[in-house]
């Protein structure tokens, strides 16, 4: 058992440290720290200088294009990438599509759909949620019928992230109603663009959108983007929510939001002492250190075991379920540390040219907007209760 | 012993039901919020006209209330319809002072809803602690000048009058000034919150001011005003925890997943169950903080923060809980929960939060 980095993951760590250092705008790294939604020219920007070297597919096996990293190299991109405040990499098509097109997809599809994936050419996002089916994802209505050459959707998906800036859409929908609802769902891909679909957007708690609701009426879809067979489209959206195994942890965030509040706790004042000497205070921060200590070395003996061959399985459910909560517990004490600026909803600062007056310091000034909208990663790509159930299942097998 | 209200209670917050019920709509609310008011000034007057203002005060300075259970029972009412008009920030502790020091007039004029009078104590450097302001008064040729900066003064856009703690030249003891909305020398820098309201950064630069009661000597007079704030937004968090309570009682009674209510499944009936436990608990900290408002001060203030640390933690995590057991509905801006669980969890930041509290009673 050797518990250290290598001397070559050493290197790499600083060959992608100096890569952000040079490439990475530092506007644009100062509003994704300040929890500032990324604007979609800025993504793109940032899809394009990772394009440019070759790391935009990091995730991505090297038969295909990808970086040829092992997961501890992975862990180390993530890490220093949130670290230096990059923008995240839009997992919908890179992360979540690519993996089931490779595994699943005829070879014109991953001829035609990965590289439109990595020159900018598609937005992707997800159709999965329905109304009346979240945890219960199985129990989707949106149907496609067979007619001719064509499928015709109808019915409504909600909570498409980032919706509005996306050209296509991945679906789960029904193709037989006559048996078990997991048998008869089939994964497609959609061009917003057709005609017959209406995409609204959902208002969060804090103000924001980035989340939708998609309709379809008889919207007609060519059957050659079917992925895979008729009905196997539960195995593939499993395959996809499993496979998203390296970065669910969000370490590399929570570290970042580590620093960032220990910098904060040394300017932010009580009874004119600096917040780092409250001791109720300094026990809630040791508290979150040491659980993402903990969490560190859980996520690395995970990933040690995936590099062994061992396939991503329940333990993505366990990594998700601790880093989302870590994550949530970083911009619970964040608020908690500014004290009364917590209450002041100041996004204008962040306007470019905003010369104005400042409440709380201004790479502060969305916390507590952060702190509700992020209680969302407890709830999104399979609630931690569901992660409980595949644990308690997979796991404990009860 | 006895645990059921007054009829005088009763009438008084079944008076506020119906006005929440009748007249106050979300909607309206949250385009007040949106407001450099952060409030509707109808609504305050409708308020005032009822008397719900009146039922903070002794009949001795005009009310016809004033105890701490008086206090609770508007205040859990108004926590329940997510009121926003600030009863609390313009009216309960000022008018509290005002008395106090004599004036009157004016608490009559703040009785009636015709004046609103903010209260500007906190400070950068000192945050939750008000007890050692910097703001500077002097005197001179017999009238006296502040100068120094608050923030956060809640509600203070549109305000007839500020008063405004400070220490003076010849005594660190506090000393308490009101100084009149159009006074010279006053900047402020309105901005919005993110419960839905609004706040000001207050800059004084040689700002005439009225002293308040004697030089150096107001200290316990703003801790017992502090108090009767403090308890009165430990109530309204009362209020919008039952709310949550019934919205998330209801919605798991009524989503369907896995062919059957939520409501079915044990893992959400316990930690449901575990909420309404915490929320219990949380009611016999205000109803304890209500009988010892007019307690000798340490038994007081015990009891004060006794509550704001529960309700500080026991809110947050009612916030939060309620919005996972709602799942992404709950994270919406259309469905009013995540508006009752911005407020619960921003009352944890006034008054001194649960680790001021906490402290504070260890403390004592």
């Amino acid at each position: 058992m050797d518990l250290n980095f290598t001397a070559k993951d050493l290197a790499f760590r600083k060959e992608v440290i100096d890569f952000l250092k040079e490439e990475l705008p530092k506007d644009v790294a100062t509003l994704v720290k300040a929890d500032i939604a990324v604007s979609k020219e800025d993504t793109e920007f940032w899809h394009m200088t990772l394009h440019k070297r070759g790391w935009l597919t990091y995730s991505w096996p090297a038969a295909f294009g990808g970086a040829g990293w092992d997961p501890v190299q992975q862990f180390i991109f993530e890490e220093e990438c949130a670290a230096a405040g990059a923008p995240r990499i839009l997992p919908f098509g890179l992360k979540m599509l690519a993996p089931v097109l490779m595994t699943f997809g005829s070879k014109e599809q991953q001829d035609h759909w990965l590289p439109r994936m990595c020159d900018g050419s598609d937005w992707w996002c997800q159709g999965y949620s329905e109304p009346g089916s979240g945890s219960d994802l199985a129990s989707l209505k949106t149907t496609a019928v067979k007619d001719g050459d064509d499928y015709i959707i109808n019915g409504q998906k909600t909570w498409t992230t980032l919706g509005q800036h996306a050209n296509m859409i991945f679906c789960l929908v029904r193709t037989d109603g006559t048996c078990k609802p997991q048998a008869g769902i089939s994964f497609i891909l959609v061009d917003l663009a057709t005609q017959g679909i209406d995409m609204r957007p959902i208002r969060t708690l804090e103000g924001g959108h980035e989340v939708n609701e998609v309709f379809f009426t008889d919207v007609r879809v060519p059957a050659s983007n079917l992925v895979g067979e008729e009905n196997k489209g539960w195995t593939y959206a499993k395959y996809l929510l499993a496979h998203e195994r390296n970065g669910i942890a969000n370490v590399g965030i929570s570290n970042q939001k580590l620093s960032r509040l220990k910098r904060l706790s040394l300017t932010q004042k009580r009874s004119g002492k600096p917040l780092a000497e409250d001791p109720l205070f300094a026990v809630r921060l040791a508290r979150l250190e040491i659980e993402l200590r903990n969490l560190e070395t859980t996520n690395l003996r995970v990933l040690d075991g995936f590099s062994k061959g061992a396939g991503p399985g329940p333990e993505s459910s366990m990594l998700k379920i601790i880093g989302s909560e870590l994550e949530q517990n970083f911009d619970d004490l964040t608020r908690r540390a500014l004290g009364r600026h917590a209450q002041a909803h100041t996004p204008e600062v962040f306007e470019p040219g905003y010369n104005g007056p400042q409440v709380a310091p201004k790479n502060m000034a969305n916390q507590s907007a952060a702190y509700f909208n992020k209680r969302k990663v407890s709830i999104y790509g399979g609630s931690n209760e569901i992660q409980k159930n595949i644990i308690t299942k997979m796991i404990l097998e009860l | 012993m006895d645990f059921q209200p007054t009829e005088e209670r009763r009438m008084l917050a079944d008076m506020v039901a119906k006005f929440v019920q009748n007249d106050y709509p979300m909607k309206a609310r949250l385009d007040a919020g949106a407001t450099d008011l952060g409030y509707s000034p109808r609504a305050y007057m409708q308020m005032a006209e009822l008397g719900l203002i009146g039922a903070m005060f002794d009949e001795d300075i005009g009310g016809f209330g004033g105890a701490g259970f008086d206090i609770a029972t508007l205040f859990t009412e108004l926590g329940k319809g997510l009121v926003n008009e600030p009863l609390s920030d313009t009216a309960l502790a000022s008018g509290f002072i005002l008395a106090k020091t004599g004036h009157l007039g004016l608490v009559e004029q703040i009785i009636s809803g015709k004046e609103r009078v903010a209260l500007a104590l906190i400070e950068n450097g000192a945050d939750y602690d008000w007890t050692m302001p910097e703001t500077l008064a002097t005197l001179l040729d017999g009238a006296w000048q502040l100068t120094g900066s608050k923030t956060s003064v809640k509600f203070a856009y549109g305000v007839d009058a500020v008063i405004v703690s400070a220490r003076t030249s010849t005594s660190d003891g506090i000393s308490l000034f009101l100084i009149n909305a159009s006074a010279t020398g006053m900047a402020q820098h309105q901005f919005q919150t993110v419960d839905g309201g609004s706040a000001c950064d207050i800059e004084l630069n040689r700002t005439p001011a009225i002293l308040l009661g004697l030089e150096g000597c107001s200290y316990e007079t703003l801790d017992a005003a502090a108090a009767r704030s403090t308890l009165a937004i430990c109530a309204e968090a009362l209020g919008i925890m039952d709310s949550i309570k019934t919205m998330t009682v209801d919605y798991l009674r009524t989503r369907q997943q896995f062919g059957t209510v939520l409501g079915k499944f044990q893992a959400l009936q316990h930690r449901t169950a575990q909420m309404l436990l915490e929320i219990e608990q949380a009611k016999s900290a205000v109803t304890n903080a209500a009988k010892d408002l007019d307690a000798p001060t340490d038994e007081r203030n015990r009891a004060i923060s006794a509550a704001k640390y529960s309700i500080g933690r026991i809110g947050c995590y009612v916030a939060e809980e309620a919005i996972q057991l709602h799942g992404g509905i709950g994270m919406t801006w259309e469905y009013d929960l995540g508006h009752f669980a911005k407020r619960l969890v921003m009352i944890d930041h006034e008054w001194g939060d649960q680790d001021h509290h906490l402290m504070r009673y260890a403390q004592s």
